[in-house]
């Protein structure tokens, strides 16, 4: 089953008030997906790494987390979230690496990480994760493995994680099996304590409000530009409200 | 034992119908009528209630052809049946293919740019399409059909067994199925992994659905009126809908215990898990108390639809997947908003009742026809 936040529902909840700086900040397209960016878990290396006014973060991804053509890289998330986070973290030396790549499944970056963390030294690990492994029809177990180890892997590299999992593609959706692997996402989230960004949710949430039409057969790359900005800019406002150390959340799951 | 009853229990119809209506709406990829469906309230789904009732209406058909033809007969009309599916299957698959190959060829969105690589299983047709025939390969929503092919291949013997000795066969299926969760018994897929409804975890709720038909569901009738039971029945389905909750509103979560949570999760529908039998049963015992058997309104005009949908289960499943797939290209082509999802929905019922009224027509007109009407005794109570 795929979970999804039902339209009405979501029409009826109350806007969750920006928590990371003033909501003008925000593009207003982005801003209806507020209330799903919700740590429920705490990052005590990032805060730690804002208090020495130096942040490094690594976001190892497949093709999702970048996008084509020459300024691809410039108008990915990962860049937008840098762009985002110094913004709101003025004085802290802000550095996102990336190590991206299409048609890789969550094992085989897995094999990549350690001399990832070994090169880059990061505070904080943004793993975007789940697609190809659907796309191969992976099996679950290997799947919540090589999540497990991943986290395993970072943590003892010193660093947080935050886990991303799929894009929302409506086109596709008949095609790639998302949902037990979006839920395997979670469920190891949950397990290991680690922030989860619903990317999946926020963009069903774009679609359903309308903010964004993701069936659109379009080639150029506005609109992806414009989504990859929303992105990073929620993704920042997740890590600040998870590093805050005054308030890890009392709701959250212990 | 044999088959109790000679009349068919309406009931039967009336669920396994509505059954298939709400698997077509969530088969439709961001339908937002499928809201409606109860698998976002509780722990089962649809699925839970057609195999169940799968199994009782195949106990029942094959059952009496068993008791009167004989096991060979009895266990050649089976056969038969799975094999009607089976190439179900395949024209459903061919479909499937044909919309894929639009996909990939009308959309290139550089924000998607990853997810289309389910292009690359175009690129080698040789290796997929032969997984597909060997049921393999199966594409999203396209495994119920397998799972219901492979209950009924292994079906005739069952059935000889419960026949016989019927509380014998109820725990052999039990202990196959503690089995599989003990040594995590499933069947091998293409390219990765195992078949997405385990057969030898759904044949538990087949084989208790053909238990039931074979008397089980006499002998168990007294305890089903019990207060007791349906107290509890209730609970369980409260506690699944409060659960249930905590998935879209995120923040609720923090109030499930943590023990609790650990307990229940993963809530696995691949093995069929023992909170998804739970919840179906519960659902069945509710069902059953307000719901008895000479329950005067089922023979009311307005449930018609849905019995007649029921009556012809494999076609309109078939149909419901087609018209799916259907649906998804209409959001993709032509409107994705809310007034559309209705249209859509309310469109593809309409089609399967239509359907089901021109296949009752039709076996009605047949049974009239030249051929007396015993050429089909094995149908008499209607497909399994």
């Amino acid at each position: 089953m795929i979970r999804r936040l039902p339209l009405l529902l979501a029409l009826m909840m109350p806007a969750w008030p920006a928590v990371a700086g003033p909501a003008d900040e925000h593009a207003a397209e982005c801003r209806v997906a507020e209330h799903l960016v919700e740590s429920t878990f705490p990052l005590p290396q990032v805060a730690r790494a804002i208090a020495a006014k130096k942040l490094d973060i690594l976001v190892i991804g497949a093709g999702s987390s970048r996008l084509p053509g020459p300024g691809g890289a410039k108008s990915a998330y990962p860049a937008r979230l840098q762009a985002a986070l110094a913004k709101k973290l003025p004085g802290v030396a802000v550095a996102v690496a990336t190590d991206v790549s299409s048609r890789r499944t969550a094992a085989q970056m897995v094999e990549a990480l350690p001399a990832d963390l070994a090169a880059t030294k990061p505070a904080l690990l943004i793993w975007q994760t789940g697609t190809v492994d659907a796309l191969r029809g992976v099996d679950q177990d290997q799947f919540a493995q090589a999540l497990d180890k991943g986290i395993n892997t970072a943590r003892s590299a010193g660093a947080d994680v935050v886990l991303v999992n799929a894009q929302y593609s409506p086109r596709t959706e008949s095609m790639i099996a998302l949902g037990s692997y979006t839920e395997n996402m979670r469920w190891v989230a949950v397990q290991q304590e680690v922030p989860l960004f619903d990317r999946f949710g926020i963009m069903k949430l774009w679609s359903d409000l309308g903010t964004f039409d993701f069936y659109s057969p379009t080639k150029k790359l506005d609109m992806a530009e414009r989504v990859h900005d929303c992105i990073g800019r929620l993704l920042a406002d997740l890590v600040l409200q998870a590093a805050k150390p005054e308030s890890p959340s009392p709701t959250g799951i212990r | 034992m044999a088959p109790v009853s000679t009349e068919r229990d309406l009931r039967l119809d009336l669920f396994r119908g509505l059954a298939l209506w709400l698997i077509f709406l969530d088969h439709i990829p961001s339908n937002a009528v499928s809201w409606l469906t109860i698998r976002n309230y509780g722990f089962s789904d649809a699925t839970e209630i057609f195999v169940f009732i799968s199994g009782y209406t195949a106990a029942f058909v094959y059952g009496r052809a068993m008791q009167e033809h004989g096991f060979v007969v009895a266990s050649a009309r089976v056969l038969k049946r799975a094999w009607q599916i089976y190439v179900a299957h395949v024209f459903l698959f061919a479909i499937y293919l044909a919309e894929i190959a639009y996909v990939a060829h009308s959309f290139d969105n550089p924000l998607y740019t990853e997810e289309m690589g389910v292009r690359d299983f175009l690129a080698n047709p040789d290796v997929t399409i032969i997984q597909a025939l060997l049921l393999k390969f199966k594409p999203v929503n396209m495994d119920v059909l397998p799972l219901y092919i492979a209950l009924l291949a292994g079906f005739a013997p069952v059935l000889w067994l419960l026949m016989r000795a019927p509380s014998i066969a109820l725990i052999a299926s039990a202990v196959l199925y503690a089995l599989m969760w003990k040594f995590e018994w499933n069947i091998p897929a293409y390219p990765h992994g195992a078949w997405v409804f385990n057969p030898l975890a759904w044949q538990l709720l087949f084989v208790f659905g053909a238990w039931c038909a074979l008397g089980g569901a006499k002998n168990l009738s007294r305890y089903l009126q019990s207060r007791v039971l349906v107290t509890l029945a209730a609970a369980y389905l409260v506690f699944a809908f409060a659960i249930a909750m905590t998935w879209y509103f995120p923040r609720f979560g923090g109030l499930v215990p943590k023990f609790v949570g650990e307990l229940i999760y993963p809530i696995d529908k691949t093995n069929l898990d023992v909170l998804r039998i739970l919840h179906f049963l519960s659902l069945a015992i509710i069902t059953i108390y307000f719901v008895p058997v000479d329950w005067p309104y089922l023979r009311l005009r307005i449930f018609k639809p849905l019995i007649i949908c029921g009556q012809h289960s494999l076609e309109i499943f078939c149909l419901g997947v087609f018209l799916s797939f259907a649906g998804h290209f209409v959001f993709t082509e032509v409107s994705n908003r809310l007034p559309m999802h209705v249209i859509v929905s309310v469109a593809g019922i309409a089609i399967m009742i239509g359907a089901a009224a021109l296949l009752s027509w039709y076996k009605r007109v047949e049974r009239k026809g030249p051929r007396p009407p015993a050429a089909k005794p094995g149908y008499a109570g209607g497909d399994a």
